[in-house]
């Protein structure tokens, strides 16, 4: 299909468009798109690496004077001391340099998380064997707390006191681990 | 090499098994990223870094089995040529960005090409693994335990709060995808597919063309995969993901049968004339076969086409893809001679199912 501007080059800009109610299709290259103002110069090439930087870039300052300010510029100098990596050049790319750089930006994250995740921002799932250590215990006894909750809540007494057993039990497995890392 | 040995080695033999939903899902896939905490993720890292990621699966995983048929080797993207590398694109078994750039970019594979761990991609590790039909859960918990295989000997970089850490904020927490491959003919014909994307989108899921990522969908092949990685249980994802493709199949089913029972005659001509031009074209382009197939494989399971084995879509869909085609033919192929490959390579394959 030709831009019906310039009749020359394809058309790759495609929309519609409602004036006074009336509905009209327009295709239009993306030069003529941008010559009647219908597209900014910011969109050119937009690509997913730009959709994520422009999540990233929504964190850092919702106002133009707050952009300005100080605290704006030491955030942009914060760089990761094990891979190098700066929040500049993170909110560019995309992506982290190394785990360290999780914990470098983390004031910075929860937003982002928050956006591509639909609005979470901590792992609910797998943990790992090895390195998790005993994070499973604690997961565990996270859940049993609040099934004994729902078991009282319920009256179901019974049920209820094997649920403190198993918990009572737990809590002594975790304080012994704390005592062999001592 | 006579075609049939070429195809019993182009297809993986884990596409030839028959499971649950086979008609209509093709197969179910998980994929797990996975870091190594002591190094820089691949896009910062020195190629010294990334040869010692290297290191620890030759000492450690290379040749090693998992399971029976699952003894893995180990694959350097700089022992490969292009068109060797190609054809494990082709096959799903590495993406296209671990044959970029890097010298230490490799893939452990199953010798049954069930499992492949890429190395060295996006992240140090992508655990992926096929499973043919709808078997997400089967799929999990075979991909959970390689996960816990190599964690034996690396230290995974993990956070108590974020999971398991990832380069891309998009694949952080669990750092998985599940996602299935789906053969739709009935819902694009009836156009009922179109309504259905967004409201899948709506559900933190996404629907894409075969081939990944902005791809159209070829052939009414469909992916479908979760979005969000992070807050959720592997379990869950994969429970919300397997009810929607649950509901698309029940869908497709209904509106095969509508068709079938208002329109048989018309469907039945749609799927005899694009019989007619894979058994007869001479010069064909991926996107015509891609239909065409789609069209023949729904006119066998409505049982219109008989003789035909089932696999013939999952089977052609591979083979007539560039990589494959030239591989066959031993030597680099210009695009029009591709076209002409195509048409003869499947022409012969329908030919074989008479004999």
């Amino acid at each position: 299909m030709e831009c019906q501007e310039c009749q020359k080059r394809p058309a790759t800009v495609h929309f519609s468009q409602v004036v006074n109610g009336e509905k009209s299709e327009v295709h239009l290259c993306e030069y003529c798109a941008q010559e009647k103002g219908y597209m900014d110069q910011y969109n050119q090439n937009f690509s997913f690496q730009d959709l994520l930087s422009g999540l990233f870039n929504f964190d850092s300052g919702t106002s133009f004077k707050e952009s300005q300010s100080s605290s704006y510029q030491r955030q942009n100098a914060l760089q990761c001391d094990k891979c190098g990596m700066t929040y500049e050049e993170f909110k560019s790319l995309g992506k982290f340099g190394c785990e360290h750089c999780y914990e470098t930006f983390d004031q910075h994250l929860n937003p982002i998380f928050r956006r591509v995740h639909s609005g979470n921002t901590t792992h609910n799932g797998k943990i790992p064997k090895r390195v998790g250590g005993n994070l499973h215990l604690k997961r565990n006894l996270q859940q049993y707390r609040l099934e004994l909750q729902k078991l009282v809540e319920k009256e179901q007494f019974e049920e209820a006191a094997k649920m403190r057993d198993q918990i009572r039990e737990l809590e002594k497995q975790l304080s012994e681990d704390k005592g062999g890392d001592a | 090499m006579s075609l049939q040995q070429f195809i019993s080695k182009a297809v993986s033999p884990w596409l030839k098994e028959e499971a649950e939903d086979s008609d209509i899902v093709l197969s179910s896939r998980i994929r797990l990223a996975r870091n190594f905490k002591e190094y820089p993720f691949p896009i910062v890292a020195d190629s010294d870094k990334l040869k010692k990621v290297l290191e620890v699966f030759e000492d450690h995983f290379e040749n090693q089995s998992i399971g029976k048929d699952a003894k893995l080797e180990l694959i350097r993207m700089t022992d490969l040529e292009p068109i060797e590398k190609r054809v494990l694109v082709e096959k799903h078994l590495i993406s296209p960005q671990l044959t970029e750039h890097n010298d230490a970019g490799a893939a452990l594979i199953s010798q049954n090409e069930q499992v492949s761990i890429m190395l060295n991609e996006e992240d140090h590790i992508r655990i992926q693994l096929y499973y043919p039909g709808l078997q997400l859960e089967n799929a999990l918990d075979y991909a959970s335990k390689i996960d816990d295989w190599l964690e034996e000997k690396i230290n995974y970089a993990f956070d108590r709060d974020r999971g398991y850490l990832t380069s891309c904020p998009t694949n952080v927490g669990t750092g998985m995808r599940a996602s299935v491959m789906m053969h739709l003919p009935a819902l694009v014909i009836t156009q009922q597919i179109n309504r259905m994307i967004p409201a899948i989108n709506q559900l933190g899921l996404v629907v894409r063309g075969i081939y990944g990522e902005g791809s159209e969908a070829l052939g009414n092949l469909f992916q479908i995969s979760n979005q969000i990685t992070l807050g959720k249980s592997e379990e869950d994802i994969v429970e919300d993901l397997k009810s929607v493709v649950k509901q698309l199949i029940e869908q497709e089913r209904y509106a095969r049968r509508r068709l079938m029972s208002n329109s048989s005659i018309q469907l039945e001509d749609k799927v005899f004339r694009s019989y007619g031009i894979l058994s007869n074209s001479r010069i064909i382009e991926s996107k015509e076969a891609a239909n065409c197939l789609s069209d023949v494989r729904l006119g066998i399971d409505l049982g219109l086409i008989q003789n035909i084995s089932k696999t013939i879509l999952n089977e052609l869909t591979i083979l007539t893809q560039p990589g494959f085609l030239q591989q066959y033919a031993k030597k680099p192929l210009k695009a029009e001679e591709r076209d002409v490959r195509r048409a003869a390579l499947i022409r012969e394959r329908l030919h074989l199912e008479k004999m």
